[in-house]
């Protein structure tokens, strides 16, 4: 840039320090950087919130009972606090929700990414996106309704209520989510190395297996973890379907409570605030929160382990 | 399948024919346009080919004609054959599979695309593609690739390390070592050199006329210096034609056309 140039843009005559641009600057940058916080600080709210309230919880019930008591009746004469049960519940169903997302999520992004003509692709797009754009509570009564009477035809023996069958249907909800990453991880692996394996006589699958997903493998692992931690903390499916009796069981043929379930139930119960009955939510919402900040903490290690150069 | 592979490459080497592919009447279309327009050419055994002319010219899609690398993509058409000898088999034939082209012709291309996998695995990569799983093929294999594109000493020690973690140069040797490991009978060479400094250029270019005692080779390349320092013999494509092809030196010091003459003299281009 000649002096010539920046004579016509600058005040003639000399190199000068535009104050009001950088005051605009400045200010448009401290609203960015607000409108930033608002939302860390909505997540500290909640966090500070959840641990004051389980303060109150943990001065009555000590947290040794909390996460070693097999049972889960604060609502009994009788009061039990341990967490175990609602973490079963949880984890059982989530881990059934799991087992149908991930494989079924995977193979649709594949197909989708790596196989599907652009018309297909076009069409089968939104009415996947669809099935993420249904209320959950839809999906509660799907299960309950359908699939559970479906299932007890297979097993004659599954009650009303199951962790299976609110489970099987959690991950029908969540194979969008995981679908539509995998997919948007995929179809970001740069052609050229896709060309690179179909040089060397690849097939399309081997393509796929072999280059595509392990080059895509940080945001797959990233749509899994949002996967996981839809189902943890997903609530309306299970309170309809899997029953809401806290059960310590890891058989997924078993009605239980899941965490979730368990919040739903009291908040809208009768309890009196500050009970220790009302204060057992926030130290079961407490729980949910840290089992699904750990494995936020586990996908952001594994994104930044397998993070790929192209 | 590797067996019958290298069987295939030993009667090459009885045969001994003087041209390894013929293109005859060569037309390419992407959709509707025409971006090759009746090319015929005979590529030598055991030379290297050059093509050059300006951006656009259809150097590129002609190359990846040799191993159907169109046939990824939907709406391409070729017209016209691609002979390969001694088979006598046209390689654009509807009833050859690309896959099979695939296997035994491969490509180096512009950039460097090592997969996401360690150095040892991208070299084994056309082996396993093919079925073999035995570590001590896959060990002779890989090492005899790596050595054969001159990058064996950097890399021994680290096999199992990421092939991002290379430079730019070595990633484009391992991708030739890569290309090698499965005894290909042709290597593509395109723009190899492109995207790298001079000094890995060097390298590359000592590698190609190193490797043409065991294959042929065709190469694109934007550099006429490229060309005439590596190639025995070079096209000149226009606009999709090809509008001169001939022995290196000549073509270089005595262009018979006008038109390759402005070009390699820098009027055009």
């Amino acid at each position: 840039m000649t002096p010539q140039f920046l004579a016509e843009t600058s005040r003639p005559g000399r190199l000068g320090y535009s104050h009001r641009r950088h005051l605009r600057e400045r200010f448009i940058e401290t609203l960015l950087l607000l409108m930033a916080f608002v939302s860390v600080a909505i997540t500290l709210a909640i966090v500070v919130m959840l641990v004051k309230e389980s303060l109150v919880f943990f001065q009555q019930v000590p947290v040794w009972d909390f996460l070693t008591d097999t049972q889960w009746t604060p609502l009994f004469d009788n009061a039990h606090y341990g967490i175990l049960p609602l973490i079963s519940g949880t984890l059982v169903s989530s881990a059934v929700a799991l087992l149908v997302a991930i494989p079924l999520g995977t193979i649709i992004a594949i197909y989708l990414s790596e196989f599907a003509p652009f018309a297909v692709r076009e069409i089968a797009k939104p009415f996947l996106e669809m099935l993420g754009g249904v209320p959950t509570v839809v999906y509660g009564y799907f299960a309950l309704l359908f699939v559970t009477p479906l299932l007890q035809k297979i097993f004659p023996e599954l009650p009303g209520f199951s962790l299976l069958s609110a489970g099987l249907v959690m991950g029908i909800m969540i194979i969008p989510y995981v679908s539509s990453m995998s997919e948007d991880a995929m179809r970001a692996v740069p052609m050229h190395i896709r060309e690179g394996s179909y040089a060397m006589g690849a097939t399309r699958f081997q393509t796929a297996i072999r280059v595509v997903i392990p080059a895509a493998f940080s945001g797959i692992a990233a749509a899994y973890i949002l996967g996981i931690s839809r189902a943890v903390g997903e609530t309306m499916v299970v309170a309809v379907a899997a029953g809401m009796q806290p059960n310590l069981t890891w058989n997924p043929m078993e009605p239980a409570a899941t965490i979730t379930s368990y919040i739903v139930q009291v908040s809208l119960g009768d309890l009196p605030h500050g009970s220790i009955g009302y204060q057992t939510i926030f130290a079961a919402g407490l729980t949910l929160f840290l089992l699904t900040l750990t494995f936020n903490i586990i996908g952001h290690i594994l994104r930044k382990r397998y993070r790929e150069v192209y | 399948m590797v067996e019958d592979h290298i069987q295939g490459n030993v009667a090459t080497d009885a045969a001994s024919p003087q041209y390894k592919f013929e293109v005859k009447n060569l037309s390419f279309y992407y959709g509707t346009f025409n971006a090759l327009k009746n090319i015929n050419m005979l590529l030598h055994e055991k030379q290297v080919t050059a093509l050059i002319g300006p951006s656009g010219c259809g150097k590129s899609t002609f190359l990846r004609c040799f191993n159907r690398m169109h046939d990824l993509y939907p709406g391409n058409r070729y017209v016209g054959d691609i002979i390969l000898y001694p088979d006598n088999v046209n390689i654009l034939s509807r009833n050859v599979d690309p896959i099979e082209v695939r296997m035994r012709i491969s490509m180096v291309f512009q950039k460097p695309n090592p997969f996401p996998k360690s150095i040892y695995e991208n070299v084994a990569y056309g082996l396993r593609v093919r079925g073999v799983r035995q570590r001590a093929i896959l060990d002779e294999k890989v090492e005899e690739a790596l050595r054969g594109a001159a990058l064996w000493d950097e890399v021994k020690d680290r096999m199992n390390n990421l092939a991002f973690k290379l430079s730019g140069g070595q990633q484009q040797r391992l991708c030739i070592a890569r290309a090698l490991a499965t005894d290909p009978e042709m290597l593509l060479f395109d723009e190899p050199t492109s995207a790298l400094d001079p000094i890995a250029t060097a390298s590359i270019e000592e590698l190609i006329t190193d490797l043409k005692k065991k294959i042929t080779i065709l190469i694109v390349t934007h550099s006429m210096q490229q060309a005439a320092r590596v190639s025995d013999y070079t096209a000149y494509m226009y606009l999709g034609e090809l509008i001169e092809f001939g022995v290196t030196d000549a073509i270089f010091i005595k262009p018979k056309n006008k038109q390759t003459e402005d070009y390699i003299t820098g009027r055009v281009g």
